[in-house]
């Protein structure tokens, strides 16, 4: 059986589930934020895929995929500096103990 | 099984497990390590999906440099007992639920969907035309239409009909908006043992 379209989808599925589980399930604010790199690690594999086996988007696959990294560079540098302030004032990064807007 | 089948399964299969180790492992710093071979995985991916340029950039800016910055997020908040904070068996058991049923529903999608129409990228199985790197860099300059397939029309005519579009604004506005983030991120993380002094 030829690898194709579904197998990547397919692929990229798992990834994002399990960034999801990952980002439902840490009470590390660090492990949520390897969650959201791991979804959209599987939206990236999603966009190449559609980039390989769909001639119109060869090239808009590509630059989303850079899009996307780039975001997520600039994503991961702000979330850090945010679990850093949270630290630096709770001395945790349990998002549990993050509660001061609970009504 | 040729090649490209085999390296799809084995690089497919560690990339999945990987994954799933950095969701399941109890301690952040070894969910640092397996989200480091993820990261790795999916950079191989790319280069089986013909994007070379792009696997590189995933293997420097994701492995390289997202991933130092989570070890040293690590690092700087490694505190004891923070390192492995413990999440109740029950909220354990309602994630995984939802995950499995969003992960039926996504495959479910999936596999009902008929790809057929597509006619894949043929540009890249042939490696003397192949030039990701040289058509993202045009189409990100405006140079060339993203439609245009093989080698760019330098030459092109003043005011004939381009029919594709170039990304050279969401280019520039993704340089801004890079530049103001990090700027940003640089003043939230920043010592702030300073200004107490001079209060």
């Amino acid at each position: 059986m030829n690898i194709g379209l579904t197998h990547y989808l397919i692929l990229g599925a798992v990834l994002f589930v399990t960034g999801l589980v990952c980002m439902a399930s840490k009470r590390n604010a660090i492990g949520v934020l390897m969650g959201v790199e791991l979804v959209l690690n599987a939206a990236n594999i999603n966009f190449l895929a559609f980039a390989r086996y769909n001639q119109t988007f060869a090239i808009e696959g590509m630059v989303f995929t850079l899009f996307v990294i780039v975001m997520a560079a600039a994503e991961a540098a702000i979330a850090l500096a945010i679990v850093l302030n949270f630290y630096n004032n709770h001395v945790s990064v349990d998002v549990d103990a993050a509660e001061e807007l609970r009504g | 099984m040729d090649l490209a089948e085999f390296l799809f399964w084995t690089v497919g299969a560690l990339t999945c497990l990987s994954a799933v180790m950095v969701a399941a492992a109890q301690s952040i710093v070894r969910a640092a390590v397996w989200l480091l071979f993820t990261l790795a995985g999916v950079s191989g991916l790319y280069f089986l999906l013909g994007a070379d340029f792009l696997g590189a950039v995933q293997l420097i800016v994701y492995v390289g440099g997202i991933l130092i910055l989570v070890i040293f997020g690590v690092m700087l908040t490694a505190q004891g007992p923070l390192t492995s904070i413990k999440t109740p068996a029950g909220e354990w058991a309602i994630s995984l639920v939802v995950g499995f049923l969003m992960l039926g529903l996504l495959v479910a999608c999936i596999l009902a969907t008929s790809f057929d129409t597509f006619k894949p990228t043929t540009i890249i199985d042939d490696p003397a035309r192949a030039r990701t790197a040289t058509d993202l860099g045009l189409v990100l300059v405006g140079v060339k239409d993203s439609q245009v397939q093989g080698p760019a029309d330098l030459n092109q005519v003043p005011g004939r009909q381009r029919e594709g579009i170039t990304y050279v604004f969401p280019f520039e506005i993704l340089s801004v908006h890079l530049v103001v983030v990090l700027i940003g991120a640089a003043y939230l993380a920043r010592a702030k043992r300073r200004r107490k002094e001079q209060a």
